[in-house]
């Protein structure tokens, strides 16, 4: 065991020996095996002899929504929810989910302990406009460790990847919460193989172990360590020029067949009275062509005018 | 009582502790109760009660799932008449379905021991509303116990059942998400068998024609004074007096009454206050409430949803102060509580301490990788339809891009809404989607009153072979019974041909072009058409997965019509195009449905070759056909 005596990390244990309850929210997305951890630390705290409540969300949260667990054991257990502002050791399994849950840390005291995994919802795609960004969390570790005191961005999934079993990556990061807590390693050990499937107790293992090892590098400032914490990439906007999207349509040319109407990917085509195809929510186009390239008759064009053709387009016009 | 005073006085040494959730203990406390019969249908928060209690021996207890909450509250009291102990188990919605049977059970009473565990949702994490239980109860005239913990939740349990044989009514075990997902320890006990009774050959109290309703009628009233006298009394509702923090010095002293859930809140957040803890939220012990009020200057009334305890105080003269504080919506919280008793000024307000808070991630649920109502739907909204949405996973199809459903109520409403959406003259087509469970819980007479009104609508059974809302339960069209015994089968294309249904087609859901157009054939056909979408649910009961696809990039046009899948694999890559991003694929999570290759314009999505299978591997269905 490390030497304990002038680490923030022990501080939350030692304050439950005065009756407060310690706190761990373990947070992620639906699938990534928040709540198995949940389990197993509950399963830990309680064969310490600790009163133990692990509170969850069900139901919705199976499907890719998101997923948190709150624990908290002590020698009494009130709420089963942690107050804000009230997390001891705020565990993320996803980097958004982590940022997302930020606000219920202890301000002063809370670890945040974080796998730099993305999971991008299909709703961050929803603009598919030429030039608009992806919608998620833009903030990367090194703002994290400017505002929260101790915060480590772990690159988990990766670890677990070259152990050879992604799904192992929860248990590096219950490696690296264990760590914060004082309970010897062979009980977390135990607890680990009490609660993943039989057949990867072997691999589980190894991950705990990477996990535990990585944040006492991180700690003693281990190069080695600090290197293998990657470089965030922040999600960037496509380089190119942003277009405006016209679409030139020859009314006398199309004979009401449909097609761009059935295949256009933002369903912003239709036919009018007449029968004859028009722009209908000329907002939702992207400009992709598709009804471009399906006409059978060439009735549409695509125009996409760089912001410099509009700019020539408009003084043309005043001349 | 004895039941409850035996466990009771068993030494705590003697009783294994183990960590249950909510839902696991009022199993167990049914368990111990001596249950004989138990049913329900699925429905989070409460599904987990039927499935642990399925996993008892099945020599000690019967334990079904039915086709709807009326059909398990039925059964339940048909044990009940019987002479033996049962259990019917539902969401708070599902006892709007049993509503009819509940009310007219009210005044039957109970020969076996009735219970009925009923699990409210306030905050919807995954419901249509937050009803408030505690209110049926009052309007059938039916005790309510609300549990605080797991261990409570035991111990309730057993003691309702007990309630009910001595009082001659059924019992509500009311219990909320948050108590039924929280797993906590509990001292177990053994179990009490309680045989049957034998049947009580008794029409005046069993069958209720008028003459024998009137007398009833007072029978229950009479119930509800007894009931009131006992609980005066009861363990179960106690005060707990004040320490000296409770009492701030120069200020008036104050007291709270509280049940259920929000107790621990309370005690979270006021250690050491005065509190009247009630077990059983209705009916209310008068005098209790009145010698609480007396014993301090000013109560508060802590309660999620609606001011239940609070209006009953009121009405008693008594001044409680409640709503005025605390949120009548949603869910509650140590934060919550701080705050409307910091209202209240008996908390010094804290400093609020500014925490770096940056802008959330929306994250909605969304269908699952695979999932076969992801191309219903891209064919339900290409069709132009109006469409009557239902219950399920699919509802999730009313979010972009997906875009599919217009309307959801209730469990079965579909259909229903449907008939009168034709009736009213929409412009569009219109159609209905139904998924298999909610089809044989509550779309069957729907369907067959569509049939019988010659309405012009398309109903597409959405059959995923499972109720996969829930986490995946059985139900009378999966071939399995609860305890996964062997069980007859709905034919539905049989089953609806039965009603009168003339146009029927199953069709595969992964095959998307012959969806569309077999959507058009049955929305030109005037009349009631039905399609039956086929294919199980990507999770359960096995998870599915085939070989998993790849864009090439060089290729990908980023016209964005796989985006509109709504595919949690599906994302952007770095990659643009015209400034539009390329996607790609999340190999680990794409389990191979073909659909994004079925959709993509310029044929750049093939399954990953892999030495094991080929170039390109075995997909689930034929690409490109």
């Amino acid at each position: 065991m490390r030497d304990a005596t002038d680490d923030a990390a022990v501080r939350a244990v030692d304050s439950a020996t005065v009756r407060q309850p310690t706190n761990v929210l373990i947070v992620g997305v639906g699938g990534q095996g928040v709540i198995m951890i949940s389990k197993a630390l509950a399963w830990l705290a309680q064969s310490q002899g600790f009163e133990v409540k692990q509170s969850e969300v069900h139901g919705m949260a199976k499907r890719g929504g998101a997923v948190f667990s709150h624990v908290r054991f002590g020698p009494e257990v009130w709420s089963p929810t942690i107050p804000k502002g009230e997390v001891d050791i705020l565990v993320a399994l996803e980097w958004a989910e982590g940022l997302r849950w930020l606000p219920y840390l202890k301000p002063d005291t809370g670890i945040f302990i974080c796998d730099t995994k993305r999971i991008v919802p299909p709703f961050a795609c929803l603009n598919r406009h030429p030039g608009a960004p992806l919608r998620y969390s833009r903030e990367t570790p090194a703002e994290v460790r400017a505002h929260v005191l101790e915060a480590y961005a772990i690159d988990a999934t990766r670890m677990a990847e070259e152990l050879g079993n992604d799904r192992a990556a929860n248990v590096v990061l219950l490696g690296a919460v264990s760590t914060a807590m004082d309970f010897p390693v062979a009980d977390w050990e135990r607890a680990v193989t009490e609660f993943v499937p039989k057949k990867t107790i072997a691999v589980n293992l190894k991950a705990f172990g990477l996990g535990r090892g990585w944040i006492d590098d991180a700690r003693r400032g281990t190069p080695a360590a600090l290197e293998a914490e990657p470089v965030f990439a922040t999600p960037r906007a496509p380089a190119d020029t942003p277009y405006n999207v016209r679409l030139e349509i020859t009314p006398g040319w199309c004979k009401s067949c449909d097609i761009c109407v059935k295949l256009c990917p933002e369903r912003c085509l239709q036919l009018n009275s007449e029968r004859i195809v028009e722009l209908a929510i000329p907002e939702a186009c992207t400009g992709c062509r598709l009804c471009e390239w399906l006409c059978p008759d060439f009735a549409i064009r695509v125009h996409l005018d760089s912001v410099q053709d509009m700019v020539a387009a408009q003084a043309g016009a005043r001349q | 009582m004895q039941a409850a005073q035996e466990a009771a006085e068993q030494p705590q040494q003697v009783r294994k502790v183990r960590p249950l959730t909510g839902n696991e203990a009022i199993a167990r406390g049914a368990w111990e109760a001596g249950v004989r019969v138990a049913a329900a249908y699925p429905g989070t928060p409460s599904t987990e009660i039927l499935e642990s209690l399925g996993k008892y021996p099945a020599d000690e207890l019967h334990a079904q799932w039915s086709t709807n909450e009326k059909v398990a509250l039925d059964v339940a009291i048909g044990a009940s008449f019987a002479g033996s102990r049962a259990l019917a188990a539902m969401k708070h919605v599902g006892l709007n379905v049993a509503a009819d049977a509940f009310m007219s059970q009210a005044y039957i009473g109970a020969n076996g021991g009735l219970v009925l565990a009923v699990c409210d949702d306030p905050g919807i994490h995954s419901s249509q509303n937050e009803q408030d239980t505690r209110i049926y109860g009052q309007f059938a005239t039916v005790p309510v116990l609300e549990p605080s913990n797991a261990q409570e939740a035991l111990d309730f349990t057993r003691l309702a059942f007990d309630i009910s044989e001595q009082f001659d009514t059924m019992v509500i075990v009311r219990s909320t998400t948050r108590l039924s997902h929280t797993r906590s320890p509990v001292a177990l006990g053994s179990r009490s068998e309680h045989p049957s009774r034998g049947f009580l050959e008794s029409p005046a109290k069993n069958v209720m024609i008028p003459a024998h309703a009137k007398v009833r009628h007072v029978a229950v009233l009479e119930r509800e004074t007894k009931l009131k006298e006992y609980l005066e009394t009861a363990a179960i509702n106690r005060i707990e007096a004040g320490g000296k923090a409770g009492k701030p010095t120069g200020k008036p002293s104050f007291g709270v009454i509280t049940a259920g859930t929000c107790y621990p809140y309370v005690r979270e957040v006021l250690p050491n206050a005065s509190v009247l803890k009630l077990g059983a939220s209705w009916p209310l012990p008068e005098g209790l409430l009145r010698r609480f009020c007396e014993s301090v200057d000013r109560v508060l009334v802590v309660e999620e949803l609606e001011p239940f305890i609070e209006r009953e105080a009121l009405a008693l003269g008594l001044a409680v102060e409640g709503k005025q504080h605390f949120p009548r919506v949603g869910e509650f919280s140590p934060e919550i509580l701080r705050a409307g008793f910091e209202k209240a000024g008996v908390l010094e307000p804290r400093d609020k301490r500014a925490g770096w808070t940056p802008e959330p991630l929306a994250r909605p649920p969304v269908l699952c990788a695979g999932c076969p109502h992801t191309s219903s739907f891209m064919a339900v909204r290409a069709s132009g339809a109006r469409v009557a949405g239902d219950i399920g996973c699919y509802t999730l199809a009313c979010l972009d891009p997906l875009r599919g459903l217009d309307t959801t109520v209730s469990m079965g409403s579909s259909i229903g809404n449907a008939i009168g959406m034709a009736a009213a003259g929409d412009t569009k087509p219109v159609m209905a989607t139904i998924g298999d469970s909610t089809f044989l819980h509550a779309g069957i007479p729907s369907l067959i009153n569509a049939v019988y009104n010659q309405a012009n609508i398309t109903v597409l059974l959405l059959d995923n072979h499972i109720t996969a809302m829930t986490g995946g339960q059985e139900h009378p069209g999966t071939g399995k019974t609860l305890r996964g015994d062997e069980a007859p089968k709905v034919d539905y294309e049989a089953l609806v041909r039965a009603i009168g249904v003339k146009w029927v087609r199953t069709v595969d859901s992964y095959d998307l072009a012959n969806m569309y157009q077999v959507l058009r054939e049955a929305i030109a056909y005037k009349g009631v058409s039905v399609i039956i979408s086929d294919r199980p649910c990507v999770l359960d009961p096995v998870k599915i997965k085939g070989p998993a696809l790849r864009i090439a990039n060089e290729q990908c046009n980023a016209c964005q019509s796989c985006m509109n899948l709504g595919c949690p694999a599906m994302t952007w890559g770095e990659d643009t195009f015209e400034g539009r991003h390329k996607v790609k694929i999340d190999e680990s999570l794409c389990i191979g449905c073909t659909l994004c290759a079925q959709v993509c314009t310029v044929d750049c999505i093939k399954p990953v070759a892999n030495a094991a299978t080929g170039p390109g591997g075995a997909p689930l269905v034929p690409v490109n056909q």
